[in-house]
């Protein structure tokens, strides 16, 4: 098992550039290679910042299931090519290339913020080299920029929130206020939530928005409790989701309007959020206790392998690794056969922690949506919210 | 707009507003006293934060924790001025800038290494841990009207502190002519010491007054210091009541902002500074 990391960090870089400086001989390379070469996957992830915990999930679980696989995939060693995205987008089409055509990446998997996708779209897009997205949930990724090379194995921001409209309905929540930061995502939140929502014959009353990363919510709370709906909707994650979850409560409001929002809300927060979180619903493609064999065996085998619980993030890089070796396995893993290979992951099931999901034509999972409720330090599941939904992918002409 | 809305909105840019300042005040005396550009001023709001939810854990109550948190904020601030800062008062701004911001790198990986990356929570204390209602819908938190009466406190002591006090004629001398005051015998590197010490304690202390209604997590420092640096800008560099006159100004205009202008809520601030800069260059309290 030859598993060699080679963190590609600023710090890295600088040490390396002194290196080469010294040894600036071409001649100096002396290796050559006697069997076929590794295959090299490419991890462009989030290692620092606000998202480092997510990227460290998403690697963990990847490499759990190559390990599984006693190292290897398709019988190919696998080396991996690491860089931190620092979840900045101004950075990321550098990062891309550097990834794909400097180190000539086989596969590239990555990443989580939809800023940086965005610019990792774009440059996959034109080297035609395979892609994974273990989370980004940006919609045009597989919407009006989809391709024969991009696949994801997480979610699009449309799928997580659609099902909790038709959910907040069946509760007799005839209005209600939504609430999000002003960003993509949180548009593409919002077109979900009031399609689900509308459709079943529900009213926004009102939509607000905050700046982001602004997280000072009284003078939005104060429109709520003036405006008084039935019910309010949001999209939060993170920092931004402890702090909201925390203020609504304070404010009186959680007893009068029941708070409902996607997963991100309560997923990896609940210790900072308290007693203010209990009991409030909320939809994603994985929850605690799901009553599935899978499921079990991963988190036994995560846990024992790197001490921490798994979460939805995990989930996405492992499935991440087994649409890989689905792929690979087709092709006896030769990536140039690179038409075969899309064509063996397009519509294949995957036997994910999460329960069993197919890949769409437009490469993204069609997948149930639960209905969890936070209970203690959970987010216990309650039933299905909506069975395979799949996401529209306006746009996409993989679909013609 | 209702007027009892209307009147909760005041309330709330009020309240925004008093916590503005006191992460605020604690940079406009480094800036405006000891001449130095301090980017790494939202560590130490972070710092604060991180440490009211590390004490309360270990010492059991809110308030130990914050005793204690000032006690080392001040501890902090001498260590670092000694270590660094006292280096750069006859220096260019760019140095300042340039050793603040790899500050803000180092307490950002100290952050990363002591506490993790995780978001965190504080338990607002059981003493203050009800509402009033309001309305029949809303009620207000009774922590964030005490976090507002303890801001407005340390507002009025140091005014006092500043004006009426030896210590405070000395810090005024100190800040219009550095070596005028030496010659005088004030000993100016004790002072300057004592007030970069203050300048942090004022930062972690928001920081923790802001730990229970806010969470505490990576990068939360660096939201607090650009609009920090609007309320300097603002009120007039080195001024304390230009400051306090200022993040009320500023906690209104935000409020106001993102309820009758949401689709520029994120400019109203600036726009507030663009247009009084325009009228006051020097900002509304600043000398010119």
């Amino acid at each position: 098992m030859t598993i060699n990391d080679q963190r590609t960090s600023r710090r890295r870089f600088l040490q390396g550039a002194g290196g080469l400086a010294l040894s600036a001989s071409p001649l100096a390379l002396p290796f050559a290679f006697a069997q076929p070469a590794p295959l090299k996957v490419g991890l462009m992830l989030p290692y620092t910042g606000t998202y480092a915990s997510l990227g460290n999930a998403i690697t963990n679980a990847f490499k759990l299931y190559v390990a599984e696989k006693g190292g290897k995939l398709a019988g190919r060693d696998i080396e991996y090519v690491v860089l931190d995205d620092e979840s900045e987008p101004a950075k990321a089409v550098d990062n891309a290339n550097r990834i794909v055509n400097r180190d000539k990446v086989d596969v590239l998997v990555g990443t989580v913020h939809s800023g940086v996708q965005a610019g990792m779209v774009k440059v996959v897009r034109e080297s035609g080299v395979l892609s994974i997205i273990p989370n980004a949930g940006f919609g045009a990724a597989t919407g009006q920029l989809c391709a024969p090379n991009i696949f994801r194995t997480s979610f699009s921001n449309w799928q997580t929130i659609h099902a909790l409209g038709k959910v907040m309905w069946e509760k007799g929540h005839k209005t209600c206020a939504w609430i999000t930061h002003k960003y993509a995502a949180g548009e593409e939140m919002f077109g979900g939530f009031r399609q689900g929502y509308e459709k079943v014959g529900g009213k926004i009353v009102k939509d607000l928005w905050l700046p982001f990363p602004n997280v000072e919510f009284q003078a939005l709370l104060t429109e709520i409790a003036a405006a008084k709906p039935d019910a309010v909707a949001c999209f939060f994650a993170g920092g931004a989701a402890v702090k909201f979850v925390k203020d609504y409560d304070a404010a009186g409001l959680k007893a009068k309007i029941p708070l409902y929002g996607n997963g991100f809300l309560t997923d990896g927060t609940l210790q900072a959020q308290g007693a203010s979180a209990q009991g409030i619903l909320t939809t994603l493609h994985y929850a605690d206790s799901l009553e599935i064999p899978k499921d079990k065996e991963f988190r036994l085998n995560y846990a024992k392998a790197y001490k921490l619980q798994p979460d939805v993030y995990a989930v996405q890089g492992y499935d991440a690794a087994q649409l890989l070796d689905i792929g690979l396995k087709a092709v006896k893993g030769d990536v140039k056969a690179a038409k075969a290979m899309f064509a063996a992951m397009e519509g294949v099931t995957i036997d994910s922690p999460r329960g069993k999901w197919k890949m769409s034509r437009a490469h993204n999972p069609i997948q149930d949506s639960y209905l969890r409720q936070v209970v203690g330090e959970q987010n216990k599941y309650v039933s299905v919210a909506w069975k395979a939904l799949e996401d529209p992918a306006p746009g996409c002409r993989m679909l013609a | 707009m209702d007027p009892v809305i209307f009147l909760i909105q005041v309330l709330n840019g009020v309240q925004y507003g008093l916590l503005l300042f006191l992460v605020a005040s604690g940079l406009t005396l480094i800036f405006g006293i000891l001449g130095i550009i301090n980017l790494a001023h939202g560590s130490f709001y972070m710092v604060g934060a991180y440490l009211a939810f590390s004490l309360t854990e270990r010492l059991g109550s809110f308030w130990l924790a914050l005793a204690a948190g000032v006690v080392l904020a001040v501890l902090l601030g001498m260590a670092l001025e000694w270590l660094v800062m006292r280096f750069l008062y006859q220096r260019d701004h760019l140095y300042q800038v340039l050793l603040t911001y790899g500050l803000i790198l180092i307490f950002e990986e100290l952050r990363s290494l002591v506490w993790g990356d995780d978001v965190h929570g504080v338990q607002v204390p059981q003493l203050l841990d009800f509402s009033i209602p309001l309305t029949d819908t809303l009620s207000y938190q009774v922590y964030r009207l005490a976090m507002s009466a303890i801001c407005l406190a340390i507002a009025a002591g140091m005014y006092w502190l500043i004006q009426k006090t030896r210590l405070g004629m000395m810090i005024r001398a100190g800040s219009f002519n550095r070596d005028m005051a030496q010659s005088l015998g004030i000993d100016i590197a004790l002072l300057y010491r004592a007030v970069f010490a203050l300048g942090v304690a004022l930062a972690a202390l928001a920081g923790m007054l802001a730990a229970p209604v806010s969470s505490v997590f990576p990068g939360m420092g660096n939201q607090v210091l650009i609009i920090s640096f609007v309320v300097v800008v603002i009120g007039g560099i080195g001024s304390v009541k230009g400051a306090f006159v200022a993040a009320i100004l500023i906690g209104l205009a935000d409020t106001f902002g993102k309820v009758l202008v949401p689709q520029i809520a994120a400019m109203v601030v600036y726009l507030l500074m663009a247009a009084v800069l325009l009228w006051r260059p020097q900002g509304i309290f600043g000398r010119a």
